[in-house]
């Protein structure tokens, strides 16, 4: 039984369904009646809306509806929030302009909702589309996340003088200054974090049932989170009461963070259910994804180090602006606040950290929570300023980490950035990832590459980042308006078979498969006798969803507390069956034994027995099923070294990653194949970040990569096989032992790849993406 | 206008617009819903089946043009629940994540099985599945499931 449960690499319970064609995503779905939906969505990045006028798109055939923003204001629904409050330097919270679910009056980015057009099929509604006759008076645009809060710019929001959300300074400015101006040296950079789109491969995608009978909205969509959706599209907009609205996520083809968040559609669609009295279906195509899904990253900052003579980290100080584009999307004003200069400490024993965050608002889609979340943000200026650092105190690249991390007997480490560590051992995955990489034979393959006229370089990236979001208390501390605890049932049947409902959702992760993993191991039971259940209001009690890798660090502690319900319960059934003191049962492997003894009850008669009490303790209820939920005490935090391997060819400034080496901690692992999936795909990821993947607005906010023809997504010849190792701590406050593994490479891997890029052509920077042009152009420059 | 094809061994028939792409056809008259949209402009081959035993990705191919062509899904490739051994070399090899690439994967896996034969290397493959785009895998495990059912295919 246990070949099955922790720490085995079996196959994944979700792929036989996956590889017939029998997955069940959103747009799979038809129901009896069914409308289609296509959205009318502003061509021009900033404008006023003189009027709409519909009657000709309302006349067009097949067509049963064609609403805007006034139907919606009309019947009092929305407007989209955002769920987490940061005070500005002001004392104020954060600016936080009206976001309607369609336009009322304004559009502030290409591709803002202007108006749902419904037709009995979608070519029908298209069509009409075109007929509804919008009169824009274009604004001036302002795309530039360095530029949007300067002198004379185009104002986008009232509520928003200088298009400023908030400014955020964080740390001890003063004692900072103070070891800066006494450092040996000051390094410094400036770079930008490029505009990613998150581009899971299904796109969004909705069906909205209205049951006029029960008055019950049920809405499948692409979510990550379907309780949350509920939550607030409930509780803030005013779609249903949060008991008469269920929301499923059926297989949902990847999130990335882009399946977290309210938009418009979805609401939209549940509120326009209700209002034709028919199913609303909505499939989002890929041109959509790129204007409407929130997007990731956009960044631009300049960080500071002081240094002592043997370079040791004395202090950084750091100046971001972010971009957050027209709107607040969900959980937007998190992301560049405490998801990123909480990790400004990276693996560093950094005594003090001053960080000034300006969030900024542009004519751009908006920008949210994408695969990593501020710590991808945070670890790539870290990591190229060490380089920096190195480069500048004439030290190896490894050296300087090596002689700052944080030493494996200070955990728990206090950062001076509020997060405090829990364990760690960095110089152990840094010595194992370089050992792995076998960079004492660098030099050597370096002047090989040389023969062939290619420059080979080699680029570390020691990252750290906070994960099993969240301690429900330390969310509310910083301004979320939610608890990150999550929830779990475990139902065994009459019949032995085990129903186990996950509050988190799986869109790739493959928690059918680990989730059943825990309970095989914790409950004895055959792992093909247990289902996990996930993605429906309606049949799991609770939970919080799937981000910042915290399935298994908080949803797999809900699953085993409720194990541990069970067995205690089932051992007051087994001892009474076997008349024995329940002191004297002993549990292990699926069996109640009596201690000293042969007797024993496998805990699927126990719970039969549940079931069919007819010989039964008094006192104790019938029934084997057992909720749980946890709350973490503190974040998990994964870490890790990669090391990247590039050859440059000089003279066409194209870039092969050569060799890419991953060493992690992500504690113990339950399903090793799985996580050895969740880094490679990081890393691509990460990859595509750093030398593919650019998001571009031009200077009239027209959104110039709106397909994948435009932005260069990673694919199968953009790297090569990598190597991966193992580093494990134990995080002493979670019972699993585990950490989370699913954003480590996309956090790890684009400063790995800059650096091996720099350290290959002699520049002291290269922005990414680097594509051959930047390169070549750095090449030039570095010549 | 009316189309009569094969699909999956079986005759099908429709009527379709004429501006009706093969993907909606399979998807929404034969409901045949493992063959996915993923984007708009013939990029990242969710779509991809085979017609006439050629890849074709279902969304630049209109309806009308599959009249009288014989065209295999994924859901066409096992013996009931007994996987084709390119699909089973998907899951030994943790091929697939979220599963939404991965009927496109295992046909364009099939299409470069038959175009160059079963002994295939990493670079092959890799260069190979340029139509095709994954989010989740990172690809390794792709290549590696391509060409273990490649081999797995036998003579």
């Amino acid at each position: 039984m246990r070949e099955q449960g922790i720490g085995a690499s079996v196959r994944r319970k979700e792929d036989q369904r996956f590889l017939l064609g029998k997955g069940r995503y959103t747009d799979d779905i038809n129901v009896a009646g069914q409308t289609h939906a296509y959205f009318l969505r502003s061509p021009h990045a900033h404008a006023v809306i003189e009027g709409i006028d519909t009657s000709a798109a309302a006349a067009a055939p097949g067509v049963v509806a064609v609403l805007t923003g006034d139907d919606l204001a009309a019947d009092g629904i929305g407007p989209l929030i955002c769920g987490v409050t940061v005070t500005s330097d002001d004392g104020e919270p954060h600016r936080a302009p009206a976001h309607p679910a369609l336009a009322q009056g304004k559009v502030n980015h290409v591709g803002d909702h202007v108006a749902i057009v419904i037709a009995e099929t979608l070519t029908q509604a298209q069509d009409a589309a075109e007929l509804v006759d919008v009169k824009y008076r274009p604004l001036p645009a302002v795309s530039s996340t360095g530029d949007a809060a300067g002198e004379g710019q185009q104002q986008i929001h009232d509520v928003a003088p200088n298009n400023v959300c908030f400014n955020w300074p964080f740390g001890d400015k003063a004692a900072n200054d103070e070891a800066f101006a006494s450092a040996h040296k000051i390094s410094s950079i400036e770079l930008t974090n490029n505009r990613m789109v998150t581009n899971p491969m299904e796109p969004r995608a909705a069906l909205g049932e209205y049951n006029s009978g029960t008055e019950e909205i049920t809405l499948h969509m692409t979510t990550q989170n379907p309780h949350v959706h509920r939550l607030v599209l409930a509780a803030f907009n005013q779609l249903a009461p949060e008991h008469k609205l269920r929301v499923v996520g059926p297989d949902v083809g990847g999130g990335f963070g882009a399946k977290i968040f309210v938009y418009a559609e979805e609401l939209v669609v549940g509120w326009a259910c209700r209002k034709i009295n028919r199913p609303v279906k909505w499939t989002g195509d890929r041109s959509e994804a790129f204007m409407a899904d929130a997007h990731g990253r956009d960044h631009v900052s300049r960080a500071e180090m002081a240094l002592d003579e043997n370079g040791g980290f004395l202090a950084m100080r750091v100046h971001t602006t972010a971009n957050l584009g027209a709107y607040l999307s969900t959980f937007s004003t998190m992301v560049p606040s405490y998801l990123y200069a909480f990790l400004l400490a990276g693996q560093y024993a950094t005594p003090l950290i001053y960080s000034e965050v300006k969030a900024v608002f542009t004519n751009t889609a908006p920008v949210d929570a994408s695969r990593g979340a501020g710590r991808p943000e945070a670890t790539y200026l870290l990591e190229r300023l060490v380089d920096v650092c190195a480069a500048d105190m004439g030290l190896d690249p490894a050296e300087i980490r090596r002689r700052n991390f944080i030493p494996k007997d200070a955990f728990p480490y206090q950062t001076p950035v509020v997060q405090c560590y829990d364990s760690g051992d960095y110089e152990a995955a840094l010595d194992q990832a370089m050992e792995l990489a076998d960079y004492a034979g660098f030099a050597a393959r370096a002047e090989e590459a040389r023969s062939r006229g290619k420059l080979r370089g080699i680029g570390f990236s020691s990252y750290v980042e906070a994960c099993g979001i969240a301690p429900s208390a330390a969310v509310g501390q910083l301004g979320g308006g939610v608890g990150l605890w999550e929830s779990a049932q475990v139902r065994f049947n009459p019949t032995g078979n085990v129903q186990v409902f996950t509050g988190t959702h799986s869109h790739g992760q493959g928690h059918e498969t680990t989730f059943a993993q825990l309970v095989c191991d914790q409950l004895g039971v055959p792992f093909e006798n247990i289902e996990v259940i996930h993605g429906d209001t309606a049949r799991t009690q609770f939970g919080m969803g799937t981000y910042g890798s915290r399935s298994l660090a908080v949803g797999g502690v809900a699953i085993a507390k409720a194990c541990d319900k069970l067995i205690a319960k089932g051992r007051k059934i087994a001892a009474h069956a076997m008349e024995a003191a329940e002191g004297d049962i002993e549990f292990a492997d699926g069996n109640y034994t009596v201690a000293g003894t042969d007797k024993s009850m496998n805990i699927a008669e126990v719970a039969f027995t549940a079931y069919v009490p007819h010989n039964y303790p008094e006192g104790v209820e019938p029934g084997f099923d057992e909720n749980a939920f946890f709350d973490p005490m503190n974040f998990s935090f994964p870490a890790g070294t990669h090391i990247c391997e590039v050859e440059v060819d000089p003279d066409t400034g194209e870039v092969e990653i050569a060799d890419y080496t991953a060493v992690d901690d992500f504690g113990r692992l339950v399903n090793p194949m799985i996580v050895e999936g969740q880094v490679h795909g990081g890393i691509v990821h990460g990859i595509g970040q750093a030398l593919l993947e650019g998001c571009r607005y031009d200077s009239d906010g027209q959104l110039v990569t709106a397909s994948f023809m435009d932005y260069a997504m990673p694919r199968a010849d953009n790297a090569p096989d990598f190597r991966i190792g193992y580093a494990p701590t134990d995080p002493p406050h979670n019972p699993l032992g585990v950490k989370g593994c699913g954003e480590a490479g996309a956090i790890g891997a684009p400063p790995a790849v800059i650096n091996a890029i720099a350290n290959a052509i002699g520049a002291r920077h290269v922005e990414m993406p680097a594509t051959p042009e930047t390169v070549w152009r750095a090449c030039q420059s570095a010549a | 206008m009316k189309i009569d094809l094969t699909v999956n061994g079986q005759t099908a028939s429709g009527e379709v617009e004429a501006r009706t792409l093969l993907v909606d056809f399979l998807r929404e008259q034969l409901r045949l819903t493992g063959t996915h949209v993923g984007c708009d402009t013939s990029q990242c081959g969710a779509c991809v089946v085979m017609v006439d035993g050629k890849s074709v990705k279902s969304c630049t191919m209109l309806a009308a043009m599959a009249d009288g062509c014989d065209v295999t899904t994924i859901e066409g490739l096992a013996n009931g629940a007994e996987l084709h051994p390119m699909q089973q070399a998907f899951m030994d090899n943790h091929g697939l994540q979220c599963g939404f690439c991965t009927p496109g994967m295992v046909m364009s896996g099939l299409d470069i099985v038959n175009r160059h034969g079963k002994e295939l290397d990493a670079a092959t493959v890799r260069r190979e599945l340029n139509g095709n785009i994954c989010r989740c895998t990172g690809y390794q495990n792709i290549v590696k499931s391509i060409r273990e059912g490649a081999r797995a295919m036998g003579d």
